[in-house]
């Protein structure tokens, strides 16, 4: 496969020609279509892409399609912005989502945890408002944010059909 | 499919105290320097050669540790006129330093060289910035890094923050205990002439400094600074000729680690650090245990990794860590002072050298305060630890250094006065 060049929020991301595994995975959600891959040997999904079973070592894989839909297991607000890209959407969140396919296997400590910001349900990073409504236990959908053919982000936005937590965890100081 | 079970990486018991650090040294702690880290390293392995009384023809062995900001370690040795039996230059940051200690113990063992000089030099804040602020902020993001550094999920304080909130949600560890940390920290800082941060801080004024990235507010992530600094490990019986009192090395823990290092949030639970698993071999190999310990120097690159690996070391019980940190026990007087150089939050940044030449300090009960010195030139302490005054612990006869990388990775070392 060729590599992939893009400009994403004014940073500059890329994907060489010889890494398979993040190549495969971002054209899948350029196809808002989400996929890990699914152990051959023991049939354990994993997160993020890699060349190789972190739970049993197996070297084969099948990408396999998976349910973006999650609930957040942590998360930070970021206020002061490292990367240029990012100063103008502060604050901003960093979600760490259980996703329900595969949560608490293969012990009841493991889940597919995939890291996204909270985003707008276009993929927008989201507003003020909406990062403080949003904590540990908040219910998420994937969406994807597009940046170029072959590549788009998943990101995670508020599951407006799923049942809410009536106050999700918060950090105490607002 | 369960993971692997733990690996057994305990050693023979004839290690112990069988290797001694026997000189420390650091150049200031400043912001600007002004020096190459080629310069300032050099300072600071001289400076340990001479605090040891040891000549360059005496070291044989050299380590360092960095990430593409500092010199080499031939760089150095050349510098101060010393030849090489072995050396050598490691990638990698916190939680190097007492990984290090274990790989000079087992060259040294293995007759590759008798004496080693360990060294860590940088330009943290004038050069590259640990923080990622600066030139490596708008650097191109390749691969494996567009599952972090692409959402603006980049700098330790980012990459560590999911585990921060969630210890507060699983146990209730509030704000105003973690900012204790650093409340601490700043008075242990206060009686320390060398440190670069040396004001007293309050609860109020940590948790009103800005949110830099929630739950971290400002005063709650470590100083960048520029400095370097060098401790000398030889043979225990060798260490017992030179000027100081040894402080033997008991055991030792290299860069432990949780499973799924390469992204361990997908391990749980994810409030527990990797200390977990490295008390395990820390305390069967030192042969002591948490209660024996008379001071820590559990790494603070932010107030709560000091919480974390006090409490996954089994100073206290899980969960309980706010409560320890927050009680008074790890203060000067208290029952286990923590980092009383007020390390990296208040001292100056070094990745973990000066947690270790403090505690080396401690041992020797020499440490450099403002307490006047004796005929002898070793400062008659006072145990007085109101501002300015005192730091040094009474009858300090074991420590612990618990040097952390991240929350899956992390290192640790006992000492104790020989």
């Amino acid at each position: 496969m060729p590599g992939i060049r893009a400009d994403y929020m004014g940073m500059a991301l890329s994907i060489d020609d010889l890494d398979g595994e993040n190549l495969t995975y971002f054209k899948h959600c350029a196809q808002h279509d989400f996929h890990l891959q699914k152990c051959d040997d023991c049939a354990l999904l994993r997160y993020p892409p890699n060349t190789g079973c972190p739970w049993c070592g197996g070297a084969k894989a099948t990408w396999t399609r998976v349910e973006g839909k999650g609930e957040v297991h942590s998360y930070e607000e970021v206020h002061h912005a490292i990367q240029p890209a990012f100063k103008g959407h502060t604050p901003y969140m960093v979600l760490l989502v259980d996703l329900d396919t595969q949560k608490g296997q293969p012990s009841e400590v493991e889940a597919l945890r995939v890291v996204a910001n909270l985003t707008a349900p276009d993929g927008v990073l989201a507003p003020p408002d909406t990062v403080r409504s949003v904590g540990i236990g908040t219910r998420v959908r994937m969406v994807f944010a597009d940046v170029t053919d072959g590549l788009s982000l998943p990101q995670w936005t508020i599951d407006e059909q799923a049942p809410q937590p009536a106050k999700p965890w918060r950090y105490a100081q607002e | 499919m369960p993971l692997p079970a733990d690996t057994d990486a305990s050693i023979p018991k004839y290690l112990r105290d069988k290797y001694a650090i026997v000189g420390v040294g650091e150049t200031p702690y400043t912001r600007g320097s002004g020096k190459t880290t080629r310069a300032m390293g050099s300072f600071a392995v001289r400076a340990a050669m001479a605090d040891a009384g040891l000549k360059n023809t005496e070291i044989d062995g050299m380590l360092s540790y960095q990430s593409g900001d500092s010199t080499f370690a031939p760089m150095v040795a050349g510098d101060l006129g010393i030849r090489l039996n072995f050396y050598m230059d490691v990638f990698g940051g916190g939680s190097s330093t007492e990984a290090l200690v274990g790989i000079a113990i087992g060259v040294i063992e293995a007759g590759l060289c008798k004496t080693v000089a360990i060294f860590r030099s940088m330009n943290g804040f004038s050069q590259v910035r640990i923080g990622g602020t600066g030139a490596r902020a708008a650097a191109p993001v390749n691969g494996d890094q567009l599952h972090g550094r692409a959402y603006g999920w980049q700098s330790a304080g980012q990459m560590f923050s999911p585990t921060f909130m969630r210890h507060m949600y699983d146990y209730g560890t509030t704000p105003e205990q973690v900012a204790t940390v650093k409340v601490i920290h700043s008075e242990h800082a206060s009686n320390n002439p060398k440190a670069y941060y040396k004001k007293r801080f309050t609860v109020d004024e940590v948790l009103s400094s800005r949110i830099i990235c929630k739950p971290l507010h400002l005063l709650d992530c470590c100083v960048e600074t520029d400095n370097a600094t060098c401790f000398i490990i030889t043979r225990a019986e060798h260490a017992r000729d030179l000027r100081h009192t040894p402080a033997l090395i008991r055991g030792v823990v290299g860069r432990c680690n949780k499973p799924r290092m390469d992204m361990h949030y997908q391990h749980g639970p994810i409030s527990t650090v990797a200390g977990h698993y490295g008390k395990d071999i820390l305390w069967p190999n030192a042969g002591v245990g948490p209660e024996d310990v008379d001071l820590t120097g559990a790494y603070d690159a932010f107030t709560f990794t000091t919480m974390l690996q006090l409490e996954d070391y089994g100073f206290c019980k899980k969960g309980e860590g706010g409560q320890y940190v927050s009680d008074g026990t790890m203060r000067l007087g208290g029952k286990r002072p923590n980092n009383t150089s007020g390390g990296h939050l208040c001292e100056g940044y070094t990745h973990g050298m000066n947690m270790v030449i403090e505690n080396v300090r401690q041992l020797r009960h020499d440490v450099d305060d403002s307490c006047p010195c004796g005929p002898d030139g070793k400062r008659q302490h006072t145990y007085d630890y109101r501002e300015g005054g005192c730091r040094q612990v009474k009858n300090a006869e074991v420590t612990a250094n618990l040097g952390w990388a991240m929350p899956g990775t992390g290192s640790a070392m006992v000492m104790r006065r020989g």
